[in-house]
């Protein structure tokens, strides 16, 4: 019989914590596997969240000359929204995906730092919860002299200068008020919970892997988290520095970005830019990680071209930090930069080109099973490349600044970060669902999901790209009844709202698939990565013991063996093979010692909004709470043992 | 304890803890590197008002840069008295080396003192933004750095003493120390002396 080691009830300065099941189990786990879960939930919150509000602006824009929302609150409510999209939904459902899997798919019972991981998602808790407080705290006044003339809402009261924050706009002259420093800080906040996990995936992937994992037998979305990771640990600094620039010439008279006091807006469209290209691919690679193993699976054919794939990651991951001017094509640069970053956006096509032929490649000639998370992947493929291509366009400069600023550019990202991101993700949920939840989601409702999604996304963001070249403006509150915008959208806000509605299909095919769905065993897709060689739902030690991975795609060759023409042919032993594993996975023959829950992730994260406000409101007890809740965290976490000394009398059996 | 079992650790080869650190320390160039960047950028350029060359004293930032230097020498000393199992010697040293950083720290917090008496604040002018910024921002890394030495040096204290693995261990915190004080080489010669 297996002993499965009870820690020490040791006191320390609290009692460590110890129940395994309701709220405290979750508040204080270290388990990647439960934070991966924690991370999904809150993303998709905010992920509604930030769906409400393009609700609103489309309902907003259905209509010419429309007055459902004030000029401030539609503001506020694009800001938002760009910013929760990216910082509060598509991010962090993707480090969901990374918590979850990463361990699984190289083996190993944790990540490097499992306390540290707890700890970047707390952070990431309370930087959202710090953000969106600005609903509630906030003030947005109007500039002196300027158009805002009204009273702001409430709904108002939030970041109003654009996911962007381009400067002197988004400082303290033209946004008075304190949402901007919400919004300054917030990002701030959840900067270091992007930054604390990137770490934590990078030295996992390098010192976690299990015996026989080299790194060119890693699985694909493995080695996209690592891309993700690197460009998360280089880009953020940089966002970093510039977002103390605005927190102090907000807050303390500084002129980074001023030019009375002989700072350089552009100076903030740079750093801003060096962040925010790479961001842009840490937002879609972790998408093409996911459809890499979706496509081989529902094709039940290997990879094509996996080195290829592999390295087109790093390049795209490389060259998307030479490529940031290319959003600053309508500012002061001079033509050689134009020409320069028009060129290496060209480019970085390239690597993108090889990735879409090897997905081709792989399905080619296929047996393919339409399963919900292949016809995502099919429509990633689609959406992505039309995302793409016009992409591609702005790298012409001349096009580029007829386009710059207008509805084209909306088009154009969206179906990127929608058509591309979210369909990778959603690809992503549906397969790996029977994994988490060991059930198996309803077909007919995730193709209904698909379908509903696929239309009203096309139809939203489809007629944008003629709206923009009509020369419908970005950000734009109103339009007249004779620019003759009016028909198309319409049509954009009607799609939205289908959109809206593939969203509840999901959820409702979600909470009820989680407790009715039928058992989906452990290996319902037939699947080639190891994750789904240990039972599903994943047991709280994932390998039984470590497995000795063979080659790429381990799990597929130890079912499948191929004949003289490389057709693969299931080994006489798959059927056994599968029921030992099972059978191994949930007895483990060795003790499992795993890292015990830790109170002090969540105090130590506590404090960081505390900061936050003391910089705001320049209050002094506030900044002293913060910091004792930090020196609390840390020196408990300090003298605290990841795992507790086992002691004889405490095992039981 | 937990390593009898099947699972293999550190394929790299490089202790866990410490890879992290290796890793933290290259986001850590970034993030010096904006700074520096945007500290040479508007160092170039012409701006009214009160200049750094208007008020610093390199003699005495000199001494204190020295101060600092010396102090991953005494890193060193420690690092190599614990790989010699002296846990006595080891202490003193990790001692004297916050000690040592904490002598910078208060010879910056004087420079700080003295220029904003000389009228030379924050919101001067974009120089002075940049240059509190900048050397503000290493600063808190050295005042981290001394935090971390003396809780070393306090476990050190305890009565199993301080080990090569494991724990909050010398090298982690060595790693960073040497960091910091490479990149006050940096500053310096950046800020005060081009």
């Amino acid at each position: 019989m297996t002993k499965i080691i009870q820690p020490k009830k040791q006191s320390n300065i609290f009692k460590r914590p110890s129940s395994e099941t309701g709220i405290w189990s979750w508040i204080t786990t270290v388990d990647h596997k439960r934070i991966g879960i924690m991370y999904g939930y809150a993303a998709f919150f905010f992920l509604l969240v930030g769906g409400i509000e393009a609700l609103l602006l489309r309902i907003q824009l259905a209509s010419p000359d429309n007055n459902f929302l004030s000029a401030a609150e539609y503001n506020a409510m694009f800001t938002m929204h760009g910013t929760t999209m990216i910082f509060l939904a598509i991010m962090p459902i993707s480090a969901a995906f990374f918590n979850y899997l990463l361990p699984l798919q190289i083996g190993a019972r944790d990540v490097a730092f499992p306390r540290l991981n707890a700890l970047s998602f707390w952070i990431f808790i309370f930087g959202g919860v710090f953000l969106y407080s600005t609903f509630l705290f906030g003030t947005a006044g109007a500039p002196e002299g300027g158009y805002l003339a009204e009273e702001v809402s409430r709904l108002g009261s939030a970041p109003n200068g654009g996911w962007f924050g381009y400067q002197p706009n988004a400082g303290m002259k033209y946004s008075p008020g304190t949402a901007m420093d919400y919004w300054a800080i917030g990002l701030q906040i959840l900067g270091i919970a992007s930054l604390v996990s990137a770490f934590n995936f990078i030295t996992t992937i390098l010192n976690m892997r299990t015996k026989g994992m080299r790194f060119m037998r890693m699985p694909v979305f493995t080695w996209m988290t690592f891309a993700v990771s690197f460009l998360l640990a280089f880009s953020l600094p940089i966002i970093a520095i510039a977002l103390f620039y605005v927190t102090f010439d907000r807050q303390f008279g500084t002129t980074f970005f001023l030019t009375e006091g002989g700072g350089d807006p552009i100076l903030w469209q740079h750093l801003f830019w060096l962040f925010g290209h790479p961001e842009v691919y840490i937002l879609i690679l972790p998408a093409f990680g996911i459809v890499s193993e979706v496509l081989p699976t529902f094709s039940r054919k290997p990879l094509f071209g996996y080195p290829a794939i592999v390295f087109a990651g790093f390049g795209i991951a490389f060259i998307g930090f030479g490529v940031w001017a290319h959003h600053m094509f309508a500012s002061a640069i001079s033509p050689v930069a134009q020409a320069g970053f028009g060129l290496s956006t060209m480019v970085i096509a390239v690597p993108t080109g090889v990735k879409i032929f090897n997905w081709l490649g792989t399905i080619w000639g296929g047996k393919l099973s339409m399963k919900t998370p292949m016809l995502f992947s099919l429509g990633f493929i689609g959406m992505f490349l039309i995302g793409g291509l016009s992409g591609v366009t702005h790298a012409i400069v001349p096009a580029d600044t007829q386009q710059t600023d207008t509805y084209y550019v909306v088009a154009h990202f969206h179906y990127v970060l929608f058509g591309g991101a979210m369909f990778g993700i959603f690809s992503g949920l549906y397969y790996w669902f029977p994994k988490v939840w060991g059930k198996m989601y309803n077909e007919t409702l995730g193709k209904i999901h698909f379908w509903l999604m696929m239309i009203g996304f096309n139809l939203t963001f489809g007629p944008m790209h003629w709206l923009g070249l009509q020369g419908q403006v970005r950000r734009t509150w109103v339009y007249a009844e004779e620019t003759n915008l009016a028909f198309w959208n319409l049509i954009v806000s009607i799609g939205a709202f289908i959109i809206a509605l593939s969203i509840l299909v999901f959820m409702a095919n979600w909470i009820y698939s989680r407790r009715k769905g039928p058992e989906a065993g452990f290996d319902p897709w037939d699947a080639r990565t190891i994750e789904w060689s240990i039972p599903s739902p994943t047991p709280v030690w994932n390998f039984s013991k470590a497995p000795e991975v063979k080659s790429l795609d381990d799990f597929w060759h130890m079912k499948y063996d191929e004949d003289e023409e490389g057709r693969p042919v299931k080994r006489d032993t798959a059927d056994a093979l599968l029921l030992e594993l099972e059978e191994e996975g949930l007895n483990p023959k060795e003790d499992i010692e795993l890292p015990n829950p830790s109170y002090f992730p969540i105090i130590l994260a506590s404090g960081l909004p505390f900061l936050g406000y003391a910089v705001i409101y320049k209050s002094l007890p506030l900044a002293i709470v913060g910091v004792l809740l930090i020196l609390i965290g840390s020196f408990g976490w300090g003298t605290e043992p990841l795992e507790e000394e086992f002691t004889e009398d405490t095992e039981n059996e | 304890m937990s390593d009898s079992h099947s699972y293999p650790h550190e394929p790299t080869g490089v202790e866990t803890r410490k890879l992290g650190m290796w890793v933290f320390l290259s986001t850590e160039i970034l993030f010096f590197g904006t700074l520096i960047t945007t500290f040479m950028i508007f160092k170039g350029r012409d701006f009214p008002g009160i200049k750094l060359s208007d008020v610093y004293d390199i003699p005495f930032t000199s001494v204190s840069s020295f101060v600092l230097l010396m102090s991953s020498l005494t890193m060193v000393l420690a690092h190599n008295a614990l790989e010699n199992g002296d846990q006595e010697k080891t202490r003193v040293w990790l001692l004297s080396t916050a000690m040592l950083g904490a002598v910078f720290l208060a010879g910056q917090i004087y420079e700080f003192t003295e220029f904003y008496h000389e009228g030379f604040v924050l919101s001067s002018n974009i120089f002075s933004s940049t240059f509190y910024v900048l050397t503000g921002f290493h600063g808190l890394h050295v005042f981290i750095g001394v935090v971390l030495l003396i809780a070393l040096w306090s476990i050190g204290q305890r009565q199993n003493g301080l080990s090569l693995d494991g724990g909050m261990n010398l090298e982690f915190v060595a790693l960073y120390w040497h960091f910091v004080d490479i990149v006050w080489i940096v500053l310096f010669t950046v800020v005060y002396l081009i």
